[in-house]
């Protein structure tokens, strides 16, 4: 058997949420990753950030590809439809599932792999028409579940666990969604869960197309010394940005801050994102400026990690195609179809 | 030389130049034949160019009725210089040739053998408009303006449609009839008693209507009740999903929005993902696309059919294999389609045979995909799709309620009945399903395309597979029951001999069987609807002595689809397979029925498929 029943024996002190459920409520299959995978830190965070935002699990649709990061949905939100789509292409299988049902929460859980190497192009494209999700691309520069190949994150000169060095220079997720005008772009890292969490609770309270790459090490093939994804390497290289709390069901505040101030900014959900600015200079609504920031500190060998862009006005697909309040999916005959009579006339039109 | 004389019963071809603007003249010519009662089937041969380089418009004309290209023309209007030698080398002797007479022609570009009409088109536009635009678009209903009078066509049936064409902007109206009356005028002048082809007024249309197969898979679409279609842009399909944004747009767009979205996606990997996202999460969804498009959706297909889900797909098939022949028409993706994706699987395709079955099939592919969660290809072609057929009127119950299969409901969730996904409860293979976010803590499954148990759990144990497997198998005999049934047409004699056909060919092949009978060779036939066949199908092929398996690929794909699926003595099936791009004739069926059986031949002339 290769999968594991968790006991479900809900202690009575559990605390419970808004919507009545305790963490517990939000697990899922016990992982069958390797122990340590930063992966799992990231399942840890979403079942977190869920709980804490009060999000009905079973509102929740989390689609993956393939590749240890798109096993992961398995193992959260165990009352959730998941769905393991086709490697690389998540994210059109998402897109679809938006347009039938804009009712729900949609997650999106990639491999560095999956997303900026075959799946580059669907990447591209989600990002482009806006589709409203939180779309995480758990980033180890590895491909895990097929034993160690570079992905395209992979920076050039690091060295593979077989020894062999990476010629090709590396594709920056952040930077790309930056400049494709992502509404919500940030990076973390799977082991600072203090500042993962609140990333993630943005990026699911955000409406619009939210990117959050995560730095997520791969204890089996890259925490070799030569390797920049592992612990130690992102670690000394982390310059963060800021730290954000989610403060819930607060009225807006207005955007206006100074240097080593806070900055709260009003999502769609009505959820306020509270950012800690720790860098003086550092606006998150200004794009072009985050992709300059980027741009500096990657240049440097820096990680920057934070809510680097949002766009609070955000508008996402549904939007741009106009559709109905009603999710498509409840539509039934008689909103959409028009009838014999209609038919007749268009007949009469063809003779 | 003897003119040729017919009335009712002939071919007129166009020779244009892509980009002239003689669509909508030679239309026109089509539809006014049609207003006064007498049948047209008109074909576009058209290149996969955009601009400057040949065009053909084919106008068979038919009291009898008969759908299917002829073969041959008898009336060759050429308004093409490139193309000259080739076109007037078709026309059999008496034939007419109306031409651009404004430049001499080189000696000895003319036949001695035809009728030679010269109209100096060109010479008259530039007397009358000072626009070159206008030089160039007028010459066209200029020269309808011609035939009108050579073939006895009413000038009031013209002035009609073009009002229709023109409804609110009478500026065009006036223009366009003043050129068509320049063109009447020159034609009574000179050419006042007409030629031997004659059209008369007669009452052979009835209540059938003139549609493209796109347009009508597109309005199938509409009454289906699918809200999300996902496509990429690919001849001869992109105008299902432009057909179905302008139905839309008209029918599903009120003032609380759009009831539908319509995506031009990345690619046609992107276009099936969406539509397998969105019948996964409770969509009507579908996707229309040819040949290499299918290609491209391979993956996602298995995954649907492995995963059980709902996804619609139109495949509107052209010349391949490859980038083939993207603007003529075959039958050639039949293998491709009914085991796309790796591994063992199957689809269910359907195989409609005019624009009228294309509007009934595609809501009913919607229902079969929702019904039997898997994916549904309706398989055309650019015969039927981009070309307008003359077809029974299109039919809606309004009684009709979508079958949106087996999904259960949170209530019925909530009654505790067993819930498992891959489980085969009902003993058809066909398992329930959840839509997501139905409820709060039962339903809930991981789809996935990996094997699972029947409880959608990860599980790579053989048993588990196998059991998937063998329902998915039941699953397939369920669908054989549920796709529309093959058409049988017994023949007026008792037969030895039986025809299988499919899809495009039914006016060729009505025509063919008409022909065959005259001759006293008397065939039952049999027109598949569908994949998987039901058992009729078999029975039909052991009933008969030999049955020809007539379509248009240069394999014999649905003949080897009926050897795999029944295990039937391949030697019982005899191939009949035209496959240069242009559409079967009847002629051509006629001859290879002919020749096996043995009979003199019912045409003498043979045509030659290089
Ligand atoms: C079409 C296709 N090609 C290749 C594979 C094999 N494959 C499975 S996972 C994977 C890479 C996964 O890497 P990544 O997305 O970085 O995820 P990780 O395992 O590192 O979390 C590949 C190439 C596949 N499943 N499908
Ligand atoms: S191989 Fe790497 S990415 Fe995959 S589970 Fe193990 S540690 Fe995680």
């Amino acid at each position: 058997m290769t999968w594991i029943a968790k006991p479900r024996l809900h202690h009575p002190s559990l605390s419970r949420n808004a919507v009545g459920y305790t963490r517990r409520d939000y697990e899922g299959k016990v992982s069958t990753l390797c122990a340590g995978c930063g992966h799992d830190s990231i399942s840890a965070a979403i079942i977190q950030a869920c709980w804490e935002l009060d999000i009905e699990p079973h509102r929740v649709a989390k689609l993956s590809g393939i590749g240890c990061s798109s096993k992961t949905p398995d193992y959260f939100l165990g009352n959730s439809h998941g769905f393991n789509t086709v490697h690389g292409r998540m994210p059109s299988v998402l897109t679809g599932a938006n347009l039938a049902n804009r009712g729900l929460t949609y997650l999106g859980v990639s491999g560095d792999g999956d997303s900026a190497s075959i799946g580059m192009g669907q990447f591209v494209h989600a990002i482009r028409r806006g589709v409203d999700m939180a779309y995480i691309v758990e980033n180890n520069g590895v491909y895990g579940l097929t034993k160690g190949q570079f992905s395209a994150t992979a920076d050039q000169g690091s060295v593979s666990k077989r020894g062999v060095a990476n010629s090709d220079a590396p594709i920056d997720l952040v930077g790309l969604a930056l400049q494709l005008g992502a509404t919500y772009v940030a990076r973390g890292f799977s082991g600072d869960k203090t500042q993962l969490v609140p990333l993630i609770k943005g990026a699911l309270g955000h409406r619009g197309v939210a990117i959050l790459d995560v730095i997520s090490p791969c204890v089996a093939f890259n925490n070799h010394a030569g390797s920049t994804k592992s612990y130690d390497y992102v670690r000394e290289h982390n310059d963060a940005v800021n730290r954000l709390d989610v403060i819930e069901g607060r009225a807006a505040i207005a955007v206006d801050y100074a240097p080593g101030e806070a900055i709260d900014v009003v999502q769609h959900d009505g959820t306020v994102l509270r950012l800690r600015k720790l860098d003086p200079d550092y606006d998150p609504t200004d794009r072009l400026a985050a992709m300059a920031y980027v741009n500096l500190h990657q240049a440097r060998g820096e990680v920057v990690t934070g809510l680097l862009h949002v766009d609070p006005a955000a508008a996402d697909l549904h939007g741009h195609l106009g559709t109905v309040a009603t999710p498509l999916n409840q539509l039934g005959v008689a909103e959409l179809c028009p009838g014999a009579a209609a038919l007749e006339k268009i007949n009469a039109g063809l003779r | 030389m003897t003119p040729i004389a017919a009335v009712n019963d002939f071919v007129v071809k166009f020779a244009n130049v892509n980009g002239s603007g003689s669509a909508s003249a030679n239309e026109l010519f089509a539809r006014a034949i049609l207003r006064m009662g007498v049948p047209v089937s008109p074909r576009n041969i058209f290149p996969s160019n955009i601009q400057g380089l040949p065009t053909w418009y084919e106008v068979r004309v038919s009291e009898a009725g008969w759908l299917g290209r002829r073969g041959g023309v008898d009336l060759l209007v050429q308004m093409n210089p490139q193309t000259w030698d080739a076109d007037v080398a078709e026309l059999p002797a008496g034939g007419y040739l109306l031409y651009d007479s404004s430049r001499p022609l080189p000696p000895g570009r003319l036949r001695d053998d035809i009728v030679v009409l010269g109209v100096p088109l060109t010479r008259i536009c530039a007397e009358h408009y000072q626009d070159p635009r206008q030089r160039q678009l007028f010459k066209n209903i200029m020269y309808l303006g011609v035939l009108s009078v050579l073939l006895g066509i009413e000038r009031e049936a013209i002035v009609r449609l073009v009002g229709e064409q023109y409804r609110g902007k009478e500026k065009l109206l006036e223009a366009n009839l003043g050129a068509l009356d320049l063109g009447r005028a020159h034609a009574l002048a000179h050419f006042p008693d007409g030629i031997g082809l004659q059209v008369r007024a007669a009452d052979a249309v009835g209540e059938r209507i003139f549609m493209e197969g796109n347009a009508a898979v597109a309005l199938g679409m509409v009454y289906g009740g699918a809200t999300v279609c996902a496509w990429y842009p690919i001849t001869p399909s992109s105008s299902v999903a432009e057909a179905f944004q302008k139905y839309c747009q008209k029918f599903r767009s009120g003032e609380d929005g759009n009831r539908h979205a319509i995506i031009q996606a990345e690619d046609e990997i992107a276009s099936i993902g969406m539509v397998v996202g969105a019948g996964w999460n409770g969509a009507r969804a579908f996707t229309a696309t040819s040949g290499p498009g299918v290609s491209l959706m391979t993956e996602f297909i298995g995954l649907a059919y492995m995963a059980e889900i709902p996804a619609t797909i139109v495949n509107v098939q052209r010349g391949g294999p490859s980038t083939g022949m993207p603007t003529r028409t075959q039958q050639a993706d039949l293998l491709s389609c009914a085991y796309a994706s790796h591994g063992d699987t199957r689809h269910v395709m359907l195989f409609p045979e005019d624009p009228a079955e294309c509007f009934a099939f595609a809501a009913d592919a919607l229902d079969l995909a929702d019904r039997l969660q898997t994916p549904v290809f309706l398989m055309t072609d650019l015969d039927i799709g981009m070309n307008q057929r003359l077809c029974a009127p299109l039919a809606w119950d309004d009684a009709r309620r979508y079958d949106r299969g087996k999904v259960l409901s949170a209530a019925q969730l909530e009654d505790g009945r067993e819930f498992g996904r891959y489980l085969d409860a009902d003993g058809d293979g066909i398992p329930w399903r959840t839509w997501p976010g139905t409820h709060p803590t039962r339903g809930a499954f991981f789809t996935r395309g990996t094997t699972k148990d029947p409880w959608a759990r990860y599980s790579e144990r053989g048993p588990d597979y196998v059991y998937n497997i063998e329902r998915l198998r039941r699953k397939w005999r369920t669908a054989s029951d549920l796709v529309p049934a093959p058409v049988p047409t017994a023949a007026a004699q008792g037969a030895r001999a039986g025809v299988i056909h499919y899809g495009s060919t039914s006016p060729a092949m009505a025509e063919a069987l008409a022909a065959l009978a005259a001759a006293g060779l008397h065939l039952d036939a049999l027109r598949l609807r569908a994949f998987p066949f039901p058992q009729s199908v078999l029975e039909f092929i052991e009933d008969h002595e030999r049955v020809f398996v007539v379509e248009q690929n240069a394999d014999g794909q649905m003949r080897m689809l009926l050897v795999n699926e029944f295990g039937v003595d391949p030697a019982h099936l005899v191939p009949v397979l035209h496959y240069d791009g242009t559409p079967i004739t009847a002629r051509f069926i006629v001859d290879a029925i002919t020749a096996v059986l043995g009979a003199s031949p019912v045409r003498p002339q043979p045509e030659r498929v290089s």
